[in-house]
């Protein structure tokens, strides 16, 4: 066979596939997971009867939706309404074929020497699904929540955006690869960039529409937002893109702030270089290493559902507008700053006490409650 | 609908967060509400005029369905209102009384962790919704230890209680009242002082004092506008007078100070508990039912009585020709429906997000605002 076919294409493409179906076994595995775990948080047991420990629930539920009656609406635009579960599907898969998931060249699909800006150019249009949908339900809900969907997403994607800026700033590099490898010789980029991990970190949650973002599906208000004329396997589709854009969120935060498939600083740990000395088993242990911090950022979306409340639409443009983006912006010049005076090991100290101070101010201890009448109470 | 066009939207009566069917008509711009109007009567089920063809102790069930999460205090309000008719009052034996004060004041406390579980998953928090509801179950399992029913009780009687405390029924209560107010605690923990919530809140759906009573609204949202006026202190029934308890009153008369008037009269509920249980003590076994005919036939009359239920007042008229053994006229004031008739003031200029929490914290139940 012809080696550049198979370079290029054959390898590219049994790599996708590979990273795909652990993708997806990770979205069935995170019906399952978040469901359990909400079940835990809320004093309840969650899904239990399905297999053992009602493990085989991802299985089941697509299993359900696929033979549920696929229901169109009889006003509804019939090409936009059928568009609209499929659009969002396909930046959520591409992006997997961007995202290195241990050390190069074995482990990364594609290394695109732009790969930052292709995965936001990309994401970014997964909103376009939910719109249509939303619309050509011909359901007053249903576009309600697409026209959120549609303003949140955009607005969000600013300070997503943003929030890298200061990244690149000090690796100098777009390509994901160059990104984590330069985080195992130097910190691992949430030190110096902690203020931009936070606004990415809360960005994201808003760009998937997850609580305290979920406005888009808001149950309570708006019934089920978009997606509430869809059924069966069409809806099962909205809710895929969704995990699966999560985990690709997650898989950036990651590769952007925690040092991608590396477990090391300052070239100490287990580093690139340590993991390609052990083989493939390195890569595979890189690989794990990977995908146990997206986990990690998959239970936080788990653990935020189960404690906030939702937002108000106005009170999460405020928070965009007003908070996020002067803050990234900020941020970017604070960076700049730094980096013009060299004294970019500074910033890891600055990191280490921000994060300091934030742990000391979120772990004191509430002042005790004194008062009987909620008049007084409403003055504390 | 952008600019100038405004759309009209049915919110209700099938949707997850009206409580039931309600059905309000919106006319919004974008997502701004311009009027909101609440559309009743999808349960209708004409209980006062049913009362006027059924027996005085035959409408006891009925009263059940109106607040179908607070039956006991519906029951209460119905059953005084026939004795203060029969002027037998004063001759309910002691016991009756502190069992119908522990029955309403579980019913208070289970109504509030209701009302709190919908109101926290409404703004979207969804944990609360699940600690309510274990605390709840554990009041209920009070209710059908002692009657047998669990949601609509039918557990008073005209003249006093039917059945006495069941074995181990008081050291349960006490067990569960001990725990209580560190439930409360944690309910808070997840709300109070948490940001998101605050905004959702405060400054919400702000009903002034003169504004509330103008409305004629009771319970709550009276008292989160921080008029002092409960009916357990302000026209005391039962041994409401003995016992020792706070009327919490908010300030600002939000969303977020009728949150924590709720929060508070929980703890407080909690409290008369406590001081019931010793007393049930004191009191003869058996003791539960006053002296008077079995055929319940009042003299000729009216008589207007109200009590505090969860809601708010809630008040009976009744009108007895003094011939027959049924009302000639029965009506009742039900909390919830005036409490809902300003619920077009406090929405408006609002979003669609904060009338899900004004309808929430007007703590509506549709069977009681229909009949």
């Amino acid at each position: 066979m012809n080696k550049a076919l198979l370079t290029y294409l054959v390898w590219p493409l049994v790599k996708f596939l590979i990273a795909f179906i652990i993708v997806q076994l990770i979205v069935v595995a995170m019906t399952w997971i978040e469901r359990r775990l909400l079940g835990f948080i809320q004093a309840r047991l969650g899904p239990n009867r399905v297999g053992p420990w009602g493990l085989l629930q991802g299985i089941a539920d697509p299993v359900k939706l696929l033979l549920k009656e696929d229901i169109l609406p009889t006003s509804a635009e019939k090409i936009a309404y059928f568009l609209g579960p499929m659009l969002p599907l396909i930046p959520a898969f591409v992006v997997f074929a961007l995202i290195p998931y241990g050390p190069p060249p074995a482990f990364t699909v594609t290394r695109v020497n732009v790969g930052l800006l292709l995965i936001l150019a990309i994401t970014s249009t997964a909103v376009y699904g939910i719109i249509l949908g939303g619309w050509a339900s011909n359901n007053k809900y249903s576009l309600m929540g697409g026209l959120r969907s549609a303003a949140q997403m955009v607005s969000y994607e600013v300070p997503f955006g943003l929030s890298i800026v200061g990244v690149l700033m000090i690796t100098g590099s777009l390509d994901l690869v160059q990104i984590v490898r330069y985080q195992e010789t130097n910190a691992w980029n949430f030190l110096p960039q902690l203020v931009a991990c936070f606004i990415f970190f809360v960005s994201m949650n808003a760009e998937n529409n997850r609580t305290p973002f979920d406005l888009p599906e808001a149950e309570s208000e708006l019934v089920a937002g978009f997606h509430t004329e869809y059924s069966g396997m069409k809806f099962a589709f909205f809710m895929l893109a969704e995990y699966s854009m999560m985990i690709v969120n997650s898989c950036l935060i990651v590769t952007l702030f925690f040092g991608g498939w590396t477990f090391g600083m300052f070239g100490v740990g287990l580093t690139t270089s340590v993991l390609r000395g052990m083989g493939f088993f390195g890569g595979i242990l890189g690989a794990a290493i990977f995908f146990a911090k997206v986990m990690v950022f998959m239970l936080v979306y788990v653990w935020f559902r189960a404690t906030f409340p939702r937002f108000r639409f106005d009170q999460l443009m405020d928070l965009g507008w007003k908070w996020m983006i002067p803050l990234a912006l900020g941020n970017i010049f604070v960076t700049g700053l730094f980096i013009l005076a060299g004294q970019e090991r500074l910033m890891y100290w600055i990191g280490l006490a921000l994060l300091g101070a934030t742990v000391f101010y979120l772990g004191r201890k509430p002042a005790p409650r004194k008062g009987i009448h909620a008049s007084r109470v409403s003055e504390a | 609908m952008f600019d100038v066009h405004e759309m009209e939207v049915n919110f209700g009566p099938q949707h997850p967060s009206t409580h039931g069917v309600l059905r309000v008509l919106l006319k919004i711009d974008g997502e701004r509400i311009i009027e909101a109007k609440p559309v009743i009567g999808y349960l209708h089920r004409g209980t006062e005029k049913l009362f006027e063809h059924m027996a005085y102790p035959q409408c006891i069930p009925h009263t059940d369905r109106m607040d179908y999460v607070a039956s006991a205090t519906n029951n209460l309000g119905f059953v005084e209102t026939v004795e203060k008719l029969m002027g037998v009052t004063k001759q309910i034996p002691r016991r009756a009384q502190i069992l119908r004060v522990i029955l309403s004041e579980l019913q208070r406390i289970s109504s509030h962790l209701l009302w709190l579980a919908t109101h926290a998953i409404d703004i979207g928090a969804m944990t609360p919704f699940f600690y309510c509801f274990r605390e709840r179950e554990q009041i209920l399992d009070f209710f059908e230890a002692y009657c047998g029913a669990r949601l609509t009780l039918n557990c008073m009687r005209i003249g006093g209680m039917p059945e006495d405390v069941p074995a181990g029924w008081l050291e349960d209560i006490e067990a569960f009242c001990d725990k209580f107010d560190a439930a409360v605690d944690e309910y808070e923990s997840l709300l109070t002082t948490n940001r998101i919530w605050k905004r959702r809140t405060v400054g919400i759906g702000v009903l002034s004092p003169e504004e509330a009573i103008e409305w004629g609204i009771t319970g709550p949202p009276l008292r989160g506008s921080g008029v002092e006026w409960d009916l357990r202190r302000a026209q005391p029934y039962e041994i409401y007078p003995e016992l020792d308890f706070e009327v919490p009153v908010g300030k600002n008369g939000d969303t977020y100070d009728r949150y924590l008037v709720r929060m508070e009269e929980m703890r407080q509920s909690n409290r008369i508990l406590k001081q019931c249980i010793p007393l049930i003590r004191e009191t003869p076994a058996g003791d539960l039912k006053a002296k008077i005919s079995k055929v319940i036939r009042p003299p000729e009359g009216e008589v207007y009585h109200s009590i505090e239920s969860p809601k708010g007042e809630l008040g009976y008229y009744i009108v007895s020709d003094g011939k027959t053994q049924n009302a000639y006229r029965c009506h009742v004031r039900p909390p919830s429906f005036v409490n809902l008739q300003a619920l077009p003031a406090m929405a408006r200029g609002h979003l669609v997000s904060d009338l899900v929490a004004l309808i929430g914290t007007i703590d509506i139940v549709l069977g009681e605002v229909d009949r």
